[in-house]
């Protein structure tokens, strides 16, 4: 018997390998899970390599990956002739990903175009890295000057070259509240951090939670709302050019307003993820949640798609976190197009696509998030996002730091190590210390 | 029997029942998840039943993993295969044949078990890049094979060990060379020595995420990726989630049901073995 | 490779078949030289290859973590010497991180070590349904930790009060209040002590097998000669069996210690980046990927390895000797 065991093993192995192999080679590249799409038109098989192009995104489940499947179909039609290959990867805000991107880019083996908040994110990586074409002339011949906000222009750009297209526009800076549970307790939507730390006590007294928060990066995203509400839209910018001392009195001031927050907030949030956090305010176990506003999509949105379809207005309450009352701490997903793209025609028509009002169009409804273009139809949106539109037309906008927009990378990151640290030990002053040396090790402070 | 030792049974059987649904715990939560609607599915309602039970995730998660399923066991079956293969011959030169040199040599490979793979990442994703095999099914079976060099060859030396040279030097009387002794001898005694090298390769590689993440793309994607993937940044369906957790986790859990009881035999047969 | 002397002659095979009279020596000679020759050229790929994928790539680490790439993608090489290792000497994350390695690892084998052995002991009994229960305790380890992860994150909520979830709130309801524990959110160190429980989970099952193939390699005379000693059961396993067993747990103790520095979907499922569970592995990931401080991850990466080396290179240098002593 073990006469033929050997061979038999080696014959096995070499199919099973040439299978494998033949799998990879034959299987059609897998179209986005955009189930009705697969069924409706049956991927060509021409005997012709066709044209290809491949985009890299962290949008793998619920809205944003239906938007996105939208605005592949957007693309579809315009682009017969081009098979759109989605590499997204998951992982929490965009982790996974980036690591995958990252040994991608090292290894030399770029997707045509890929997703990156505007911003430092790209400037910051992606410029510095020189791994992105300048898209001046694409904003040119398809006129986004124009229907871009002028504040958003000089976000995405370095020096006069423009770097990425952005597709939405998400805000950071929103309350959300319970209204019954905020009724019930008596008090009024505090407008200061003072007034909240005073509705805090009234909401406890009634055995709620005053604010409800999650995993660190939403504690991140937490302390760069109570920095802008204490520092003021200017001072707050200045944190990221400079200008301003991280280790100012103000600075001081609101780090420890921060701490003071954090007395407030539920004492699981470490192993809550942020929808676990928003749903302890549509539930009524919490009064606030200071959450991006794709808090909105996930409360408003269709409870099949694992949404909680609650009324905008009714089920829950937003408004401007205390201090920012007229700023619009904003985010913005973008596309950018590779250095050495394999296919950089077709990602052209990608691009062109993702700045179109029709493609805007397709994906923020889906998406929850509003269009970056200026132009498109309010009738398409939801009664929170038209006021997030005229929110965006008229307020002072800044940036967020936990969405790429404000610091590099490494900035950003050795912020987080701070704050991690100071989630365990709740020292002010050492966390304004180690600030102050992030600043200036890996911020604009050098 | 008497009564202090029926006694002692029923404590026995008691602990043993106690022990078995604790472990048991995550996984009737993954079940009781992965059969809920998704507007059930709540933390303080975990351990209710489903009100009404919803087959459907499991068919979505079915859907969305079938194609990367299959990935995962023309990756898994192979690499298992080939690195039992390497590491059976390795064992059996190095417990067998050593030349001069060869416990430094054993050694040094040995110390490859130990490597935290997150740091190798930058050079391996570019050597791959470099002889074309990233992004290809071949390229991730070749990495499992070469990282599961050490451990294969460390069970095979072991199990090795045990076995006595005089069959070896018998057959050397009957003339049989190295090869000749490894395929007549040695592999008719490995096979239990195989089964615990397959068990364990099949459940690393068909296990590993990171780098399947990093070495392949879309299309090749093995199920722990997609499985990953199933989640967007946004809204997390654990319901369907736990569905293809669990359904991921069949063709393993297939492998432990019906060779279990080869495992352990083959550990007793000595690999494994200090 | 020299020629053949004695001292060469393949582990086992008596030195002395040149005594062999129907072997023609200089034939038998020839066959020897081919196969020494062939018993090289057999393990030269596996050698070729972990040169390249193990040693190599250390080389490069080591390489990057003396550079000063510390920011964006394009590799910076310029030699900046052991800045960054003297940088993690004072980094406090770090700190966390190796308090945090050293009580998961040795909590870690411990526990694991104690309930696969107990596991095993139960299951020796001649049970019925042995198989059953063997299945139970393997099966954890056929799970992949991307989902079980989320499974152990609910189970460990901490919540208390209305709220109350997870294995409190079944503590809660079946009278065990005692029980009740903010599990991985005890304030440091001991939060990471919980995560341990499980990566127990998921391996105690191999140990179990492990101990079980090691007493059933025990033979029954020697079990009933101590019976009939007098030896209780206790005895029996404290004196006879347990020191029977070393050579098991030293291989279990090699696995599982390799195992708990490739935890690393488990940490990062369960902490969700919050740095007080954070683990070197974790930081080196954030700090490459996240941060682009390609430099300081290289230097975690070769910290991790040097204490790896540490703790692995006497067992390693211990069982190479035994193996030629044996010669």
């Amino acid at each position: 018997m073990s006469k033929r065991l050997i061979p038999a093993l080696l014959v096995c192995m070499l199919l099973l390998v040439a299978c494998g192999q033949a799998a990879t080679t034959q299987a059609p590249v897998e179209k986005t899970e955009a189930p009705a799409e697969e069924t409706e038109a049956p991927v060509e098989e021409t005997e012709a390599p066709g044209v290809q192009v491949e985009v890299f995104s962290w949008w793998t489940g619920g809205g944003e990956a239906a938007g996105l499947d939208e605005m592949i179909k957007v693309f579809g039609a315009a682009n017969a002739d081009i098979e759109f290959v989605n590499s997204a990867v998951a992982g929490g805000a965009g982790t996974n990903a980036r690591a995958v991107l990252a040994s991608r880019l090292a290894a030399g083996d770029p997707p045509d175009s890929w997703q990156a908040h505007a911003g430092q994110e790209i400037i910051g990586t992606y410029v510095a890295g020189a791994q992105i074409e300048p898209l001046n002339d694409l904003y040119e011949s398809e006129g986004w000057m124009d229907v871009l906000p002028d504040t958003l222009i000089p976000l995405i750009s370095e020096g006069d070259n423009i770097y990425s297209v952005p597709v939405n526009i998400h805000r950071a800076n929103v309350m959300w509240y319970n209204p019954t549970v905020v009724a019930d307790a008596g008090v009024e939507i505090p407008t200061t951090w003072d007034e909240f730390f005073t509705a805090c006590e009234s909401i406890e007294a009634a055995d709620k939670i005053c604010l409800s928060m999650g995993e660190q990066w939403t504690a991140m995203h937490l302390m760069e709302v109570v920095l802008l509400g204490e520092l003021g839209a200017d001072a707050y910018n200045g944190l990221w050019d400079g200008t301003t001392d991280w280790g100012s009195d103000e600075v001081t001031a609101a780090l420890e307003t921060f701490n003071e927050v954090l007395g407030h907030v539920n004492s699981d949030a470490s192993t809550l993820t942020w929808q676990d956090a928003a749903q302890l305010v549509a539930n009524g176990d919490a009064a606030f949640n200071i959450m991006g506003d794709w808090v909105d999509g996930y409360f408003s949105g269709d409870t099949t798609g694992g949404n909680l379809g609650l009324v905008p207005g009714e089920g829950y309450g937003w408004a401007p976190p205390p201090g920012t009352d007229g700023v619009f701490q904003f985010l913005s997903d973008s596309f950018v197009l590779a250095s050495g793209a394999p296919h950089p025609d077709a990602a052209l028509a990608w691009l062109k696509v993702c700045g179109s009002k029709e493609g805007q169009e397709a994906f923020n409804p889906v998406k929850g998030s509003i269009c970056a273009r200026t132009d498109c139809d309010a009738d398409l949106f939801n009664v929170y996002l038209q006021s997030a539109m005229e929110d965006w037309a008229t307020d002072i906008v800044v940036g967020s730091l936990t969405h790429g927009v404000t610091a590099n990378d490494s900035f950003k990151d050795e912020i987080n190590t701070a704050l991690g640290l100071f989630m365990g030990d709740l020292d002010v002053a050492a966390f304004q210390e180690a600030l102050v040396a992030a600043c200036s090790s890996a911020g604009p402070c050098q | 029997m008497t009564f202090a030792r029926r006694f002692s049974r029923i404590v026995l059987y008691a602990l043993l029942i106690l022990l078995s649904v604790s472990y048991l715990l995550p996984i009737y939560l993954m079940l009781v998840t992965g059969l809920k609607p998704f507007a059930e599915v709540n933390l303080q309602t975990m351990w209710q039943l489903p009100n009404r039970i919803a087959f459907d995730n499991f068919l979505e998660a079915f859907d969305k993993l079938w194609p990367h399923l299959r990935n995962s066991l023309f990756m898994v079956l192979p690499a298992a295969l080939i690195s039992s293969m390497i590491g059976s011959v390795n064992g059996y030169i190095f417990s067998k044949w050593k030349f001069r040199g060869a416990d430094l040599i054993f050694t040094l490979i040995l110390f490859g078990m130990f490597i935290p793979y997150q740091s190798i990442l930058i050079p391996l994703v570019q050597f791959m890049q470099f002889i074309h095999l990233r992004g290809t099914l071949p390229g991730l079976i070749l990495v499992h094979i070469i990282y599961g060099i050490p451990i294969t060859s460390l069970i095979f030396r072991n199990y090795y060990a045990q076995i006595s040279t005089e069959i070896l030097e018998a057959g050397r009387i009957d003339g049989a060379g190295l090869i000749g002794l490894y395929r007549w001898i040695m592999f008719p005694l490995s096979i239990p020595g195989f089964v615990v090298v397959l068990i364990w390769q099949f459940t690393q590689a068909y296990n590993d995420f990171l780098f399947a993440v990093i070495l392949t793309n879309t299309a090749q994607w093995p199920v722990t990726v997609a499985l990953n993937n199933m989640a967007g940044s946004q809204i997390v369906q654990w319901n369907v989630q736990m569905a293809g957790a669990l359904l991921a986790a069949l063709p393993t859990l297939l492998v432990y049901i019906l060779l279990g009881r080869f495992f352990v035999r083959g550990l007793m047969a000595g690999a494994l073995k200090g | 490779m020299s020629a053949i002397s004695d001292r060469n002659v393949p582990s086992g095979l008596p030195p002395s078949d040149r005594s062999r009279p129907h072997a023609p020596r200089q034939g038998r000679r020839l066959a020897f030289t081919i196969d020494r020759i062939l018993s090289v050229l057999i393990v030269l790929p596996s050698i070729l290859a972990i040169s390249i994928f193990v040693y190599g790539f250390i080389a490069w680490s080591v390489r990057v973590s003396l550079s000063a790439w510390t920011k964006g993608l394009i590799p910076n090489y310029t030699y900046s010497g052991l800045t960054r290792y003297i940088e993690l000497l004072s980094d406090r994350r770090f700190g966390i991180d190796m308090r945090n390695t050293a009580i998961f690892t040795s909590l870690f084998l411990v526990v694991c070590l104690i309930v696969g052995l107990l596991l095993a002991i139960l299951l020796d009994q001649r049970l019925k349904g042995e198989g059953f229960f063997r299945s139970i305790f393997l099966f954890p380890m056929a799970l992949s930790f991307i989902v079980t992860g989320v499974a152990w994150r609910w189970l460990m909520n901490p919540a208390t009060g209305t709220r109350i979830s997870g294995l409190n709130l079944l503590f809660d309801q079946l009278g065990l209040d005692f029980l009740i524990s903010r599990w991985h959110t005890t304030p440091p160190p001991w939060g990471i002590a919980f995560v341990v429980i499980p990566a127990v989970w998921q391996m105690s099952g191999f140990t179990m097998a492990m101990y079980l193939a090691g007493l059933r390699g025990i033979s029954d005379d020697l079990r009933e000669a101590a019976r009939v000693d007098g030896a209780n059961e206790f005895q029996l396993y404290r004196y006879i069996i347990l020191p029977q067993l070393q050579s098991v747990t030293l291989s279990a103790v090699i696995v599982l210690g390799h195992t708990s520095l490739k935890i690393f979907d488990l940490i990062v499922a369960i902490s969700q980046n919050d740095i007080k569970l954070d683990v070197p592995a974790v930081y080196m990931w954030r700090t490459t990927f996240d941060g682009s401080n390609y430099s300081r991850g290289a230097a975690i990466g070769i910290v991790m390895l040097i204490t790896v080396a540490v703790l692995i290179v006497p067992y390693l240098i211990s069982s190479m000797r035994s193996q030629e002593a044996k010669l």
